[in-house]
């Protein structure tokens, strides 16, 4: 077990884990964030998508302790009152069937956007093939990117 | 108005009524836990009012109602609701849904399975809102001193016209709960439904997108472990010996021990399917020491059955549709003679292999067990058989377990099979502590309750005059066969025979969404694709030639589909999708099926593009009576088109010496957003009969139409799924 200092959601936490754990298990045991979702462990399936100073990473299996005092944004610090843009685009599609995947195409989709704000369906396409939503609500992903961008 | 005597969960009512009997009660204990986030505008009532087991209202006209079925993304939270609303007639801005726990004093069917949660709920669910409406205008009328009978309510107000007098719900809500349960109902007509028929948003949405807890997996409580299992590595194999001295002593590990969740001599359930009651479990204090613990277990395994493979299922497979069973599923006419006597015979066979569920959420539960009760709270398709199951195994009796049920991460049929929520239970009542069970992804998809492998023969007759003379379908299957026997195009066929196999096997299988479907329709489908075409005619045509026949004529009594409605939605298709036209570098492809109740026609059109063939767009036409969503609606049947495309293109579960090859993502593909449809255009057949099955249909059609499109757009039929593994031009 080892202390480390964290800042998540632009607040300083200090959790005592073994050194390498996962962020993922950082952030739904310790620290009581649980919109990150695990799905596969591996990086394969997008569910456990965070920021990492802005960047879309997935944190199941990037240890507590490469992280360090970098900034770490969850779904729960996406936006303050849930209306990103990104958030407010999912809502006006109704994109979720069992929403388990959600959080992390959102926080992944989020990514894209800062990056190519008006991105093409191959760009979407490509960025978001790493995310897994198995109740098949990919049209809607889309349109609702396209509506955040647009918006 | 239709007069409906309040027959439907009676018990719920009495109970309500004499729980409501001193005017006030305040809200189930389970509400606090599911407090409205600040974005939902509602101001919470002080006092809340019971009117029945299904609704209460607060005094200031804010409505709670309990959605009672579980929720596995097929969207019943905002249905089922939607439905008592409509009845009870109130503004569905002011309505809060929670999931009900299992209850079986007050509901019924508690369950999410069949795509029957609507169907079979409708009357209970509208009763449920009448009853209430009836006894808030009963508690006015009394008030007011005016007969009921001149009372109207619109948007949560009732109104007397004569006098000008208004009250809203809340006004006269604690009036209401004290007024007798009435004898009979009107339930409204179809024409004067507000809520029903319109597009309302998920529930849970905003929740979803901020990353609420809301999920079995999210669950956290004070003192609560984290428990894993490892079961046997392959099927046919069990425990023999277990070295923990090096988990054991990692940080974090409480215990290590073995279980065996299905003892001997319980009475089980017909959701106990388990090929791994014995388990290894470790207990640790958080899921990721638990994790590693687990890679820690140096575990010795023996075998005790056969270890099975995807070669040898193959051959066995093979070897049983070559021969015919001792009697037949459905015979009419001769279909021997009609072959023999045949101009044009086609035969063809087709298959599909395992497939697991996959849900995103993998299995889990939470439970904590004490010698007075149990507490459950997790993802569970069928509560009320894991209730009693768990009674069983921990000998509680029923009325000391309590089942909440969370929002599933998926279902797809997984969830139907309770055996993570008995092993918590288990483990609980073992380490006198709360757990939380949770399975890696490795662990779940090698868990078995797959979808069976399958294989079918078709043959069919043509006559001269290409006339479809005789039909024969011959299907075997893992722990059954996929045969509907009594399904089209049985009744529009002089000449039918159907025959069933069953395969032995000690991978244990389940419901799959849509199940025997997700691969009969793909498989019949495409081979009438290709009888049509030999029969030189347009393969609607064609199918609608069939349909006529069964209207004008039907062979046999046990036909188990209406010709019409099945006719109706392939009309409809074929106009929305402008059947028939030119379509320049695209394949199209039709396909038309019935199950759950609904009937589904779908256009499929695929682009090659120059690259590997995709599809572009899927045109769906369905008839499920009164669609009470039409956004959920049209959700689900975008999803089980994604769902079907995606499974029959890329998706296999095998096996090597009983051991799953499959263990995770990197392995097992499913479909990604850049493989999924372009574009989903949905329409629903305008109807006034009450609805049945949507989270299924849309599924088992669509395979049929991606296989003839597919054809279309490459010159190659395709037989055995996944179409795409080894094929260069789908890859």
């Amino acid at each position: 077990m080892a202390t480390f200092n964290l800042n998540i959601n632009g607040k300083k936490q200090q959790v005592d884990v073994d050194a390498d754990t996962p962020l993922l298990w950082v952030l739904r045991d310790h620290v009581n964030l649980v919109g990150t979702k695990y799905g596969c462990g591996i990086n394969q399936c997008g569910a456990c998508t965070v920021h990492l100073n802005g960047v879309a990473m997935r944190s199941c299996m990037l240890p507590i302790s490469q992280v360090g005092e970098q900034a770490v944004t969850t779904i729960e610090g996406l936006s303050e009152n849930g209306d990103h843009p990104v958030q407010k685009a999912w809502i006006e599609h109704d994109v979720a069937q069992c929403g388990y995947c959600q959080a992390g195409q959102i926080m992944n989709a989020a990514a894209l956007l800062k990056n190519s704000p008006n991105p093409s369906d191959e760009e979407i396409e490509g960025a978001m093939a790493g995310n897994i939503c198995r109740c098949g609500t990919y049209v809607r992903i889309k349109a609702a990117i396209k509506t955040a961008a647009a918006g | 108005m239709t007069l409906v005597k309040t027959t439907y969960n009676r018990r719920s009512f009495l109970k309500s009524t004499a729980l409501a009997g001193g005017g006030m009660v305040l809200g189930f204990s389970w509400l606090a836990s599911c407090k409205p986030s600040a974005e939902e505008v509602l101001a919470m009532p002080k006092e809340w009012f019971d009117i029945n087991g299904f609704l209460k209202i607060g005094e200031n006209g804010v409505v709670t109602i309990m959605s009672p079925n579980p929720e596995i993304g097929q969207n019943v939270k905002t249905a089922m609701p939607m439905i008592v609303a409509e009845e009870l007639d109130v503004d569905w801005k002011k309505v809060i849904v929670e999931q009900a726990p299992l209850n079986t004093d007050i509901f019924t069917r508690q369950l999410a399975g069949g795509s029957q949660s609507i169907r079979q709920g409708w009357q209970g669910l509208r009763m449920a809102g009448a009853t209430a409406r009836r006894m808030l205008m009963e508690a006015a009328a009394k008030q007011w001193g005016v007969p009921v009978e001149e009372l109207t309510t619109e948007a949560g107000v009732i109104s007397h016209k004569n006098s000008g007098k208004t009250a809203g719900y809340g006004e006269v809500a604690s009036a209401a709960a004290g007024i007798p349960v009435p004898e009979e109902v009107e339930l409204k007509d179809v024409k004067d439904f507000r809520i029903i028929g319109t597009p309302r948003k998920n529930v849970d949405g905003k929740k979803l997108y901020t990353g609420q807890p809301l999920f079995g997996l999210d669950i956290q409580r004070e003192g609560m472990l984290i428990a894993m299992i490892e079961h046997p590595p392959a099927f046919g194999m069990k425990v023999k010996s277990v070295d923990d001295s090096a988990a054991r002593a990692m940080s974090g590990v409480k215990d290590v021990f073995t279980i065996n969740s299905l003892p001997e001599g319980i009475e089980k359930q017909w959701s106990d399917t388990n090929a791994f009651p014995e388990l290894v479990v470790v207990v640790a204090e958080s899921t990721w020491q638990a994790m590693k613990a687990k890679k820690a277990l140096r575990i010795e395994w023996e075998r005790t059955g056969d270890a099975e493979s995807t070669a040898g299922h193959a051959a066995k497979l093979d070897e049983l549709i070559a021969k015919a069973p001792a009697e037949p599923a459905r015979k009419d006419g001769d279909p021997e003679a009609a072959f023999k006597n045949a101009a044009k015979v086609i035969e063809r066979t087709y298959s599909a292999p395992f497939l697991a569920h996959n849900t995103m959420e993998p299995m889990n539960f939470f439970a904590h067990v004490t010698d007075e009760k149990a507490e459950l709270v997790g993802p569970i398709q069928t509560p009320e058989f894991l209730e009693k199951t768990i009674s069983a195994v921990t000998g509680l009796p029923l009325e000391k377990i309590h089942i909440d049920m969370t929002r599933m991460g998926g279902g797809f049929g997984r969830r139907l099979y309770g055996h993570f929520g008995v092993e918590a239970a288990v483990i609980s009542q073992k380490v006198k502590a709360p757990v939380k069970l949770v399975y890696t992804r490795d662990d779940d998809m090698t868990q078995g309750t797959y979808r069976p492998g399958y294989k079918v023969l078709y043959r069919a007759a043509l006559d001269e005059n290409n006339n479809l003379i005789a039909f024969h379908v011959r299907g075997a299957g893992t722990h059954g066969s996929p045969i509907f026997a009594n399904r089209f195009p049985a009744g529009a066929v002089d000449n039918y025979l159907a025959e069933e196999h069953s395969l032995d096997s000690n991978i244990s299988t389940g419901a799959w969404r849509a199940p025997r479907s997700n691969f009969i329709a793909g498989a019949e489908q495409a081979f009438l694709d290709e009888v049509a075409e030999a029969a030189g005619k347009d393969p609607i045509d064609f199918r609608l030639e069939l349909f006529d026949r069964a209207i004008k004529n039907p062979v046999g009594k046990d036909n188990d589909y209406d010709a019409e409605r099945y006719a109706g939605v392939l009309k409809l298709v074929k106009e929305k999708a402008g059947w028939g036209k030119d379509m320049p570098g695209v394949g199209r492809g039709v396909s038309a099926y019935f199950c759950h109740n609904s009937y589904v026609a779908q256009v499929v059109d695929v682009a090659t593009d120059g690259g590997s063939p995709r599809v572009k767009k899927v045109w769906c036409a369905v008839d499920c009576g009164i669609v009470v969503n039409p956004e959920g609606a049209i959700n689900q049947i975008e999803g089980g088109i994604v769902d079907g495309i995606g499974h029959a293109m890329y998706s296999a579960m095998t096996f090597k010496e009983g051991k799953p090859e499959q263990s995770n993502f990197d392995k097992y593909r499913l479909i990604r957003i850049n493989e999924a449809p372009a574009e989903i255009e949905t329409h629903f057949v305008e109807s006034d009969i009450d609805p049945t099955g949507l989270g299924e249909p849309s599924l088992p059609p669509v395979i049929g139409a991606l296989a003839n499109a597919l054809y279309k757009a490459t010159g190659k039929r395709v037989y055995d799924q996944p179409f795409a593994m080894g094929s260069a031009v789908l890859g």
